[in-house]
Order: structure tokens, then sequence, then C-alpha cells
């Protein structure tokens, strides 16, 4: 079925104001040459075949019944008053607020999204969102490249590997050269960023050190000597944190990080195979003219009241084109608007509360794993809500897990090949006591 | 900028109510305090369980965390009850002109209709709650339907290759030019092929683009007729030009009626064709991109094939490329790694499932830029445009076009007689006008019509936009508009021409029935303020002035 | 329209004001008029090597952004702090207290390639 609303008397009446008879006449500059010949798009299909077709194919994926799956993108409870608020069609299908006077719904909202980041972080200003956890994290290095004009960053091996890539990736545009700093994967080991090789890896053309809070394998890093060593090298600190958990860690702005970024996903956004997301990234004022991505702004009209507006927007695309500080146009502002809502459901307590549950599910799982002799820690020292476990042959019986219905994490052995047998395990408020005794038998039993 | 007396502010567009009460025709107060102005101590919406005592004990038996790496203070997020909550980010709704509320004709941005099964289809929990590392046996329907539409994109664009990863179309140029540096890099010539040329007329995005991959942006005139300059064009290629980067139609919602000679020019010079796709509602099943020779195109899945704007994002920027930059897509990509892709097109085209077909991602991809966002891209955006394709079909994808470019040289010659035309020809799916009447004779700004416009309850076309035209006022109905709507608009306009002559204060004043009036832009770049400052707090400190503001990396 | 004497202008609306061995330098009422509200202002640093027709700085509005041209080549010796907390004096006056930068002249003859204010007037329309 189709949108549009001509009868053929509509675009008669069209025609016949235009002064052309048909609407092929319109397309009469498009050279010969080019004129599509093939045209193989299958035949339209009405609601109810239409609904048919996408549930024929959404009934191929199985949703696990038990998922202990993490590593970046996490199960939380998306409270039903987030979708209402997002599901209004004046914030989804409204444009980006460049008439800020029939925009101040989108527009106070961005900037109470700002304020909550701000909170979050300790950081003093933030921007109104980015396409993911990933380019944001790319965004920040570029930026500090920008800040401190060197060429050069560093990133621990701890950052999730997709983050890696993309900064890769967005790094070989200006050709900005990546260091990687290893991660200590000895068993028992800290599992955290190698304090001896972040000291040669940081030399006076790094522009800042990358780290995640928690990192990848779900440790908790030494923040501050992170952020102190690379100061100490003139480089800034970009810190890749994980949203709830700071309802329970100190901001980032505590050990003195410049540039803050997250994935803001586990804030009221569906998994979503993937998408859409939202990037978060906060930092000082004193750098706000080098970050990237739309900032909103209060003000007043001339009768005094207090409105919001697009600003600083000479830094952007639209107006500073070639010299802009990235091409970025869309943000996600309907995924910020996600987080607003989600932050605001939950407010500070429930917040912690999410954290809290689960961080004592992860330590369950732990005292259950190695009370049942099935898996043991990769890792020592402290952990959040994801942690990685060691257990022989991870591989197949994942896979056997699998085909029951139960994902058991991340196989670590994707990425990094030293952690063959070790499985990323994550926990949130959704983790139920039974799950975690139904992994647990599960894994037994394919010992 | 100062009024001399406060105007009247009377709601005609209805939405008075939702404002302190105020009923149809009475003077609308102020809006809605921040959600942090709610908020009071203990307050709470959602609640959580609590840990069992189970699960306490054992947790218990683990170290906890130590000391230093806690928070001291709580963060202050808003403590409200769910219905204020509610209330609050409703009556925000409320302030917000929409697509689903009036006619948004912004030019560039396709603000058609986006149609409600897209978001049902979207929530389906096999979708939604799909994790993108689930193992690939459980996601096959989520692979299924990425190759499906890209399949679908490959065969509305001509490109034999497309990959679904970047985010948005600033993203997918991105993407594009990557894999042009790539490409040329293959061939040996990565550090002698430095310039990206871009027309006069181009969006903002594309010579950022060029610098964020470290090319230096040179730009192309357009000739009288609103094309690119095509001996302009042959004059600035040379072995030392990436790519060229075009919109088609251009920004001028014209056609590239040279289009051909173009893409040849910038295929001999050894160059990448890169066509800004932006405005492919004009030309679904009139022209295939990749036919017509060019390497490699963006879709804005939020314009053309309408997954909502959702106020600045999400979108989706997926890319079609041509067979010699296919090496190069972002990694990884959804495969058919079992099944005849033939059998399995036509299979799901009528509404079948293939035995036996498997999917999967291939991250073999040696020569590929890598990856461009985590994941896959927009995916919860992927359902929507494969919903909508499959809802419009073949004859709905052309009639699409049909329709848009019908309406607008409907309103071209509606208004062709008050306001200038600087380029008097057919347009395709926009047509740009200029205020530069109005502006000589009267004083009365593009700016001034387009607050005018809001006045009217319908949102202004985009305005000062392409650069080179003066006063440009760009008007994009799209094809989901009725008759009706498309002559109140019409009607509007006249009268606001009309206006401008005969009363132009009344049009400088405007707008006064909006919730707010102009708002003071220099003063809120001057001394920023960007967040909420907590009672007793001082205000944030403002960003520097003046301080010399560091270059950016070079190559 | 017409431009203080005093001073010599080039293509790119800035002005001159020479000052024996010195000159200060700024932008003309046309180019703050152009640009609108001004918000911004990127200052040349201390010391900084102007070069005549180089960039050596940046002004930004609410709605556009233009390099600052050197209309003439010399060191910097000064800048206008003022104009860090209060850059619409380009806008309010421009050819005074907006001021941007004092240089140490070092090639008077350069001058001959400026124009005097009739020039100007008649070059602005």
């Amino acid at each position: 079925m189709t949108y549009s609303p001509h009868t053929d008397a509509d675009r008669a009446a069209m025609l016949k104001a235009i002064g052309v008879a048909l609407a092929d006449d319109l397309f009469a500059d498009i050279p010969a040459s080019v004129r599509a010949g093939r045209w193989e798009v299958p035949t339209p299909l009405v609601e109810q075949d239409v609904r048919a077709e996408l549930a024929r194919i959404a009934g191929h994926n199985r949703i696990p019944e038990v998922s202990f799956l993490g590593a970046g993108v996490y199960r939380h409870l998306i409270p039903s008053v987030v979708g209402e608020v997002i599901g209004r069609p004046e914030f989804s299908t409204a444009y980006t607020p460049y008439q800020p006077e029939v925009s101040q719904g989108t527009l106070q909202s961005i900037y109470e999204f700002q304020s909550l980041i701000c909170e979050l972080t300790g950081m003093e200003v933030a921007t109104a969102s980015h396409y993911d956890g990933a380019t944001a994290t790319a965004e920040a290095a570029l930026m500090a490249c920008r800040l401190t004009r060197r060429h050069r960053v560093a990133i621990s091996a701890g950052v999730n590997p997709d983050y890696r890539r993309v900064l890769e990736t967005y790094c070989s545009g200006p050709g900005v050269e990546v260091v990687t700093v290893p991660v200590d994967l000895g068993e028992g080991g800290s599992g955290t960023t190698d304090a001896g090789a972040v000291a040669a890896a940081l030399g006076d053309d790094v522009a800042c050190l990358i780290a995640a809070q928690p990192n990848f394998y779900g440790q908790l890093e030494p923040m501050r000597e992170l952020a102190d060593a690379a100061h100490g090298a003139g480089a800034l600190c970009v810190a890749v944190v994980e949203p709830t958990s700071l309802a329970i860690l100190e901001a980032p702005s505590e050990y003195e990080a410049d540039i803050v970024v997250a994935e803001g996903q586990p804030l009221g956004i569906p998994m979503s195979f993937g998408g859409p997301y939202v990037g978060l990234m906060a930092a000082r004022m004193a750098s706000v003219r080098q970050m990237p991505g739309r900032l909103v702004g209060a003000t007043r009209d001339a009768q005094g009241r207090k409105g919001y507006v697009l600003t600083l927007q000479a830094r952007e695309q639209h107006i500073r084109r070639e010299k802009a500080a990235s091409n970025i146009c869309t943000n996600q502002a309907l995924m910020a608007l996600a987080a607003t809502a989600y932050l605001t459901a939950v407010g500070p307590q429930g917040l912690r509360e999410v954290a809290e549950l689960g961080m004592t599910q992860a330590r369950h799982l732990v005292a259950a794993l190695t009370d049942a002799g099935v898996a043991e820690r990769r890792f020592s020292g402290p952990y959040l809500t994801e942690v990685a476990v060691r257990l022989p042959d991870a591989a197949r019986r994942h896979a056997v897990l699998a085909e029951q219905g139960i994902v058991a994490g991340y196989l670590l052995a994707r990425d990094e090949p030293a952690l063959a047998d070790t499985l990323l395990l994550a926990a949130t408020e959704l983790t139920t006591d039974a799950e975690i005794e139904r992994l647990v038998v599960a894994l037994k039993e394919t010992a | 900028m100062s009024v001399a007396e406060a105007p009247d502010r009377r709601d005609a567009s209805g939405r008075g109510a939702a404002f302190s009460g105020a009923a149809g025709g009475e003077e609308l107060t102020v809006v809605e305090p921040l959600i942090f102005e709610r908020s009071r101590a203990t307050r709470r919406a959602v609640r959580f369980p609590s840990a069992s005592a189970h699960a306490l004990e054992r947790a218990a038996t683990q170290p906890q965390l130590p000391a230093s790496v806690l928070r001291r203070q709580a963060p202050r997020l808003p403590e409200v009850s769910e219905l204020d909550m509610l209330r609050h980010f409703n009556r925000l709704a409320h302030l917000n002109h929409a697509i689903d509320l009036g006619f948004y004709p912004l030019g560039s941005c396709t603000m058609k209709y986006n149609p409600k099964v897209n978001e049902w289809a979207a929530r389906l929990p096999g979708f939604a709650e799909s994790h993108p590392l689930d193992p690939e046996a459980m996601s096959q329907g989520s692979l299924e339907i990425m190759w499906l539409l890209a399949e679908l994109l490959k065969e509305i664009s001509g490109f034999p290759a497309v990959s679904l990863q970047p985010a948005a179309g600033a993203h997918g140029e991105l993407t594009g030019l990557l894999m042009a540096r790539a490409y040329h890099r293959s061939k040996g010539e990565g550090e002698t092929r430095t310039k990206v040329l871009v027309p006069d007329s181009s969006h903002g995005t594309n010579p950022a683009t060029a610098t964020m991959v470290g090319y230096e942006a040179v730009t192309i005139r357009s000739n009288e007729r609103g094309g690119i300059d095509l001996e302009a064009l042959r004059a600035a290629l040379g072995p030392d030009v990436a790519a060229l980067m075009i919109t088609n139609p251009s920004t001028l919602g014209i056609f590239e009626d040279q289009i051909d000679q173009v893409v040849t020019a910038v295929r001999d010079a050894g160059a990448i064709a890169y066509m800004d796709g932006a405005n492919l509602n004009a030309i679904l099943g009139r022209f295939r991109p990749g036919d017509a020779g060019f390497d490699v195109m963006h879709f804005n899945l939020h314009k053309t094939f309408s997954t909502p704007h959702g106020g600045g994002g999400p979108g989706a920027g997926p890319v079609g490329v041509s067979e010699r930059l296919e090496p190069f897509l972002p990694a990884p990509m959804p495969v058919l790694a079992e099944g005849d892709a033939e059998e399995v097109r036509r299979n799901a085209w009528a509404g079948r499932s293939t035995p036996g077909v498997r999917f999967a991602l291939d991250d073999d991809r040696p020569q590929s830029i890598g990856k461009v966002r985590s994941c896959y891209g927009n995916f919860g955006m992927f359902v929507r445009a494969y919903t909508y394709i499959r809802s419009n079909g073949d004859a709905g994808l052309r009639g699409i076009s049909d329709d848009a470019v019908l309406a607008a040289n409907y309103l071209r010659v509606s208004l062709h007689d008050v306001y200038d035309l600087p380029y008097d020809r057919i347009s395709k799916h926009e047509v740009v006008f200029s205020g530069r009447r109005q502006k000589r004779e009267h004083g009365v700004t593009t700016l001034d019509i387009a607050k005018a416009i809001l006045d009217q309850g319908i949102h202004p076309p985009t305005i000062y936009f392409p650069l080179i035209v003066e006063e440009a006022l760009m008007v994009e109905p799209t094809e989901t508009e009725s008759l009706e709507t498309l002559d109140h608009f019409v009607g509007v306009m006249r009268d606001i021409a009309e206006r401008a002559a005969s009363d132009p204060d009344s049009i400088r004043r405007a707008p006064t029935t909006t919730p707010v009036g102009r708002l003071d832009e220099a003063a809120a770049a001057r001394r920023p303020d960007l967040r909420y400052a907590f009672p007793g707090e001082p205000r944030p400190p403002e960003a520097p002035s003046a301080a010399p503001t560091p270059k950016g990396p070079t190559t | 329209m017409s431009y203080p004497d005093d001073l010599r202008y080039s293509k790119e609306h800035e002005w001159v004001r020479v000052e024996g061995s010195r000159a200060t330098i700024g932008i003309t009422s046309f180019a703050a008029d152009e640009l609108g509200d001004i918000v911004f202002v990127e200052l040349p640093e201390m010391g900084a090597a102007l070069t005549q027709f180089g960039t050596f700085g940046v002004v930004e509005s609410v709605k556009a952004v233009s390099d600052l041209f050197a209309p003439i080549s010399g060191e910097v010796v000064e800048v206008n702090e003022a104009l860090r907390d209060a850059p619409e004096l380009l806008n309010s006056d421009p050819f005074v207290e907006g001021w941007i930068a004092r240089v140490e002249l070092s090639d008077t003859s350069e001058l001959d390639s400026l124009m005097d204010a009739g020039a100007y007037a008649t070059e602005t329309g």
C-alpha cells in the first residue's frame, strides 16, 4: 500500500496547473542513457500481508530463555513509561529543532538530557548525543588530538574490541596513529591495563589515553593512576564508562578524566540487534569549542520567557563546513529522550538498585559456579556486574547450552586467543536466582 | 533584537489548552519547568525487587568493592512520580510541531508520513529483544532482514553491493570517502590524490566529511541552470583528485541533466564518483545511480524510506557501492551462507521462507575499511525501512517519486509569481525560492517569512540553504500531503507575500502564537548555559571566549 | 555608506590604522553586518607573525564563521582582551572599541595594496 493521498482528480489538477500532460514529462530531463531500465522490486503488500511478512522473519529469531550475555549491550528492564514517552509522535515525527519556537519540547528534553549526563559523569558539559559509544569514543580521540595538537592516541586493550576497531577506522581518516596498551590477561591476574605498558606507550606525541571503567572484561581499572599517567605525559584521559555503574562508582570527574564517553543503551533502550543506540560524551567547558555534536543552550525570548536553542552551532558542519569539528548531522535524539525518560523513571534510588542488583547477582553467580566446581574467576580484583570465568571446553559447552535456549555469556576467545575457555558473564536486575541455578546446572551437565 | 511592545500571544494552533489551562484564544503563559524543578526528595516512579536472602548470602561470600572506587554522593537525578513524569513529557510534547500534527515542508529532509506499521514491526519482540552477539543460529531473523533489505536497496539503486552499517547520512559519507581512500591506496595513489571536489550548492556535511578523512575540499561552481559547471569540473579534475561528491537531484531540487558526462569525466580522471543520496525521493524507479556509473551513494533511510526523524535521529545511512569499491566495505557483512540467493529472494517476495537457508556475518574481509560503528548499524531502522519498501512495492516506490515531484512543481507554479525563483525550470521533489524581492523591496527577510509561517501551524521550509541562493527558501512537500494541504500552504505563502508589502512589521514581529517568541541566539552562544544549575550552585562556567582554538589534526 | 577616512581597507573587509611603526587592525562594519551578532572571536597569539592576506584568526556569529585575513604584515604586540568577554563590540563599534590586534609593521609599502575609504565604499556598493 502507499501513503500518498492523491486521487486521479488531484493528480490531474496538479498536472494542469503545471502545464504538462503526464508525470513522465517532469522527468524528461533525465538523460536517456541513464534512465532506470530494471526495476525488480517486489509488488506492494497491504497491511495484513506486511505484518505477516515481518512476523515471518521475526519468527526466525530465537529469544533466549536464559541469557548472561553482555559484552557491551545489556538486557535491562525498560519501564513501560519510557515507551510511552518516545512513542509520542510530537517527539518521534519532529525534525532537528532548527526552528526553536516550535521545537521547545525536543530542545528542553535535550537540555535535560545534557544535564543528566553531566550529573552522572560529574563533567561540566555534555553533548546532545552521538551514534553510539564506539563512535563517541572515536570522536573523543580526535577531539583530544585537536586540543593537544598531537597525532597519536593510546587505547587500553581493555576497551571493547568493537570500539577499538571503530577508533582505528576513524583515525585512518586524518592519519592519526593508534597505539594499543595491553591488558594483564594472566590467570589470576588483574585483567586490567598493564601499568608498565602505559608508561611505555605515553610519549610526547600522544594526545590521549583511552581506558574503560569497568573494562570489557568487567574488571575495575585503576582510573586515577591511568589519568595521572596520561596527564604526566601531557596527554588527556578519555574514560569510557558504563552509565548504570555511575550510580555506584565515582564520577569520572573525581579522577580528573578530561573527556567521558559511554554507550547509553543500558538506559532504557532495547537491544534491537545492535541499534539504534546512543553515544554519550561529556567534557570540561574549556574544551567545548572542540566538542563535536549538537549542544542545546538556555536563553530567553524578547518577552523574557525562558527557551532553549541549538547553540554554538558555528562548530558544526552546516556552518563550519570543511572547518567543522566533525561532520555529524543527525544525533540520536529519540534515543537520548529514551535515556532521559529512563533516568527520570528510575531516579537516583532506582539506578542504584539496578546497579546493586546486578552486582549481587554477579557475585551470587560466581559463588554458585565456584561452589559447584563448574568455573572459577579468570581474574582477581574488583568487578561490578560482569565477570570473566574460566571453564574447560567453554566453546563446546556454550554451544550445547545455546541449543537449549541458554546463552552462557560471551566467548572471549572470539577477540582474544589468550582467553580460550573463558566466558564473560553479565548479570543485571533482571537476572533471577532461578536463572543462575539453571545456568550452573546446565553447565555442570555439559562437563 | 528588540520589540517596541509585547505582542499578544494568542494561540491560533489550538494547542493552548496544554499550557497551564489556557483555552484556545486565551493568552499563553510560559511553558514547562525543567524536570529537576519538579523533583522532590524520595519520590519515585519505577521500583525494583529486592535481592533474595539467598542471593545476598551467596553474594556476601565474595569480596566487596574497595571504598576508594565508590561514589560519595548519589547523582541528583530527578525524583518524581510516574504521573508527574508523564505529564512533564506530554506537556513538552505539546510544545513541538511534528509531521503528525501538520505540514512540514523542510527542503532536503523529506518530511513524509512515518507509517505506524513500521513501528509495530520494529517493536516485535523477536527484533527488539535480540542481542547483537547472540549465537548466529538464534539471530537468523535479524540477519535475514538485513540481507533482504540490502537486496532491495541494491535493486533500487543499481549498485551490486550494500553495507547497512553507517548510522546516518553523514556517517555514510564518511564511510564512502574512507572507501575511496582505501581504493586509491590499493592503486598506489593514496598519497597523491588529496582533493575532494564538491559543488558550491553542497550540504555542509560533504566538505566536513572530506576534512574528517584528511582530504582538502575544493568547491566547484554551479552553472546558470543550477547544475554543476561541467567545464569547471573538468578543469578541476586531475591526478590529485580523489573523489567528486555530488547530490543528484541537486540541493536546488534540479536533476543534473549532464550527470552522464559528469560521472564519465570523474571516472576518466581516475577519481571516485560519490552521490549524496539525500534526494532519492525524487528519482525512485527513474534513475539508478549504480547504473549511471557512480561508485558509491549513501541512502538516508530517515528521508526516502520513512523512518521517523525523532527530533534529530536516529537515522541510518547505508551505502551502495560499485564493484571496484566492494572489497572495502565495512565489516562484518550479513551474507547468505547457505541457500540460493535467487530462490531466497523469490520466496521472500512471495512471503515464504526458504528451507535450509542460513545467514551469517562475514568478518573475513581483508580489505575492509574496518568498522564505522559498533555492531551492525541501526537495526531498528532496517526493520522499519524493510516494512516500508515491502508495503509500497515496485509501483508504490515509483509512485512516491511521481507524486513528490508533482507536488513540488505544483507549489513552484503556484508561488513563482510572488517569490523569486532563481532557477526557473522543472523541479524534482523540492523547489528553491528566494526571498530577495521581499528583502529588497520591503526589508522582510526569509527568516521573517519563516517565523510568519510558524504562526500558521506549518513548519517553515528550509531557509538559507543552499548557500548559492540569496535568502533561500527550500520547499519539499513530499508525496504524502493532500492537495488541500498544498493549497492551504500556497494561501499562507501568498498572504505572507502580500503582508510583506502592506504590513511588513507584522511579519517581522512573528511568531506570536507559538509557545515562545524569537529567542536570543546570540546570548545563548556568548554566555552558554548548557545544563541545569542546582540551587545554590554557581552557574556553569562559561566557554572560553577568544582563547586560541587549536587546529585540527593534519595528515 | 561612508567609512572612516584615516583607515586603509582590504578586500576581505579588514581595516588598518597606522600609528607610527605600529598599526591597529580590525574588521569593518560591513563585515560585522554581514556576519550578524558576533558571539566569539579567536584572537591571534601575542608575538605571532602575521602575513598580509594570510589568516590570523576566526570570527563566529550565530549563523556564520569567517576567517580573519591580515590586511598587513607584522608581529602581534597587543590583542584586544575586551573581545574575549564582549565579542559584540565588533558589531557595536568595529572601528574603535572593537579593534582586534596591534602589530609592529614589517613592510609599510604593503599599505599601497589597500584601499582608501572612498574606494572601499565603492567596493562594498
